[in-house]
């Protein structure tokens, strides 16, 4: 083995230990912030018990976890409910992966250790586990892989409740996954790549996607929301309806495995939105930060880390705002508008860019992003006035017109 | 749409549902941002908000005289008012003639916590107390003896004034 294959290996694993630990802590971080969150917005204090203002409540909660009985259901299919939650929790791992979480560190190392030999690495470090060139296309392949594991859960648990949320979590996953990818074709018609990377340089380049393809944001938010399965669209687990869903009969740390990969699957929509639609961990309006050094790469990591907290906030937010779903108003939303405007908007788009490299084909990035910008603008009225009917352009917030006349006292 | 699903005449004019989920989130980040307002329990068992109230019914009490001898007489009114049945007297008599109870037991499991015992009482000597952490580890540990319902400590409640019915 050459050392420069060495010095690829020690690094990657490195990146590999570095990514998979702060995926954990920042599950188990968010499944303490998700209560702080919910405890705020309905004014209590949420979870303060353990360690300093609860800080350590997620311990207490893992090691409850470890320690519970296992419980399997008599009638159960036993190998494939032994299994489900490590389908859902594999790929929901594997996710963050590909997503860079900083700038390329420039490094030039050439050291010798004991036994294991010289190690080489020279050239820019990329801070993401794997720098694949097929990019979300491996994000959207292993997100859809989840669905198998909460199909298996709710069928081999032998129970009608978890039958019926697995059924509609598959059912729903596969519809949102179509608006999904759909959703992010335009991404790959502007910036002519798939890989995370070239996205980012992209947007460096011209502007943050959020401005040209504002729609594909729109419905990619949406149908992440959904692909997660959080409200308002948890109908999977509506406990309403359906005690849990498809992990009503796990227990103790199978059930964990599910709530962590939830929760990493937050964190990859999150991580995906800031990436493909907010520059990643491009710091705006500078170029100091694409010179490359050690400073810069904590300083995009900080910039990377705070926007994806934010959408993590915000998916949190909405969960504690929007009332759940009725099914079939999910399924027409997402077959009916969804599917629809994604599509329509990347002719659209596909379009206006066409017209842009024939009228203008020495135009700035800048300028040509600004250009679709301007497009999209008629665009999303259109869209909300549609989704509204018509009516947020009158606005002023009227009062619900009662269905019976006279009912009002 | 499936058969026997009855379609709703919703409100469709003047109502914005993307304002609506416009104004929700702004409704639900105010609350975020509000102070809190759960009482920190343990820590804190009383606020100017919140105080227990003085005609609160809860663990009983047997007030003593000045010698430090319980007030029962036992004349059995307790017993024979309770409502749950809680309440055990055996009496007994000493040598100028006073009775006494030999066995004053409380269930405070049983209990249903009326006040009828304090509100029978001819001696003023059982109350209902203005307390209620009384939980224990046995079931056995939630029957107070006389001498356990002599040494308790908190007020004794005012019970219901019909001329103050809101306690005020």
């Amino acid at each position: 083995m050459t050392p420069e294959m060495k010095g690829f290996l020690l690094f990657s694993s490195l990146k590999m230990l570095a990514v998979f630990t702060m995926t954990m802590v920042g599950v188990a971080l968010m499944t303490l912030m998700e209560r702080k969150v919910a405890g705020w917005i309905q004014n209590r204090p949420g979870p303060n018990r353990v360690g300093p203002t609860g800080l350590l409540q997620p311990v207490a909660d893992g090691i409850k976890n470890f320690i519970k009985e296992e419980t399997t259901p008599a009638a159960a299919n036993r190998s494939l409910y032994t299994i489900a939650p490590a389908i859902t929790f594999i790929p929901a791992m594997m996710l963050m992966a590909v997503i860079p979480l900083a700038a390329p560190l420039p490094l030039a190392v050439d050291f010798t250790l004991p036994v294991l030999g010289r190690f080489v690495y020279t050239g820019d470090l990329p801070m993401v586990v794997a720098d694949l060139p097929i990019g979300f296309l491996f994000i959207l392949a292993f997100s859809s892989l989840g669905v198998y594991g909460v199909a298996l859960a709710g069928w081999a648990s032998n129970s009608k409740y978890s039958l019926l949320g697995g059924l509609r979590a598959s059912a729903q996953m596969i519809s949102y996954e179509v608006a999904l990818g759909l959703s992010l074709v335009p991404i790959l018609l502007l910036s002519g790549n798939v890989a995370f990377s070239e996205i980012i340089r992209n947007q460096q380049e011209g502007l943050w996607y959020i401005a040209p393809l504002f729609l594909s944001f729109f419905v990619f938010l949406i149908s992440g929301f959904a692909e997660t399965n959080r409200l308002p669209f948890d109908l999977p687990e509506a406990e309403a309806e359906l005690v849990a869903g498809y992990h009503s009969e796990y227990s103790a740390m199978k059930f964990s495995l599910f709530m962590i990969a939830e929760f990493a699957h937050i964190l990859t929509i999150s991580a995906m939105v800031t990436t493909l639609f907010f520059g990643g961990w491009d710091i705006p309006f500078t170029s100091w930060d694409e010179q490359g050094g050690v400073a810069q790469t904590l300083a995009t990591h900080l910039a990377f880390f705070a926007k994806t907290f934010f959408w993590i906030f915000f998916v949190m937010w909405i969960r504690w705002t929007l009332p759940r779903f009725r099914y079939d108003q999910l399924m027409s939303l997402g077959w009916k508008v969804m599917l629809p405007l994604a599509l329509v908007y990347i002719v659209v788009i596909a379009g206006a860019i066409w017209a842009l490299d024939v009228l203008a084909p020495t135009i700035s990035p800048t300028a040509r992003a600004g250009a679709l910008f301007l497009l999209n603008l008629p665009i999303g009225w259109g869209v909300f006035f549609f989704l509204d009917r018509g009516r947020i352009v009158q606005g002023v917030g009227q009062r619900a017109v009662p269905i019976r006349a006279g009912a009002e006292g | 749409m499936a058969i026997g699903v009855k379609v709703m005449s919703r409100p469709d004019s003047g109502v914005s549902y993307v304002r609506a989920t416009l104004k929700g989130m702004v409704l639900t980040f105010k609350h975020l941002l509000q102070p809190r307002v759960t009482m920190q329990y343990p820590e804190v068992r009383s606020t100017d908000d919140w105080r227990i109230a003085t005609r609160w019914r809860g663990t009983h009490r047997m007030l003593t005289d000045a010698q430090g001898r319980s007030k029962c007489v036992a004349c059995g009114l307790c017993p024979q008012i309770c409502p749950a049945n809680c309440i055990k007297l055996v009496p007994g008599e000493d040598e100028a003639g006073n009775r006494y109870p030999l066995i004053y037991e409380i269930d405070e499991f049983r209990c249903v916590f009326c006040g009828y015992c304090q509100e029978v009482c001819p001696e003023e000597a059982i109350h209902v107390g203005v307390h209620y952490e009384n939980a224990e580890y046995s079931r056995e540990r939630f029957v107070y003896d006389l001498e356990r319902l002599s040494a308790q400590t908190h007020p004794v409640s005012t019970l219901w004034d019909p001329s103050d019915p809101k306690g005020e």
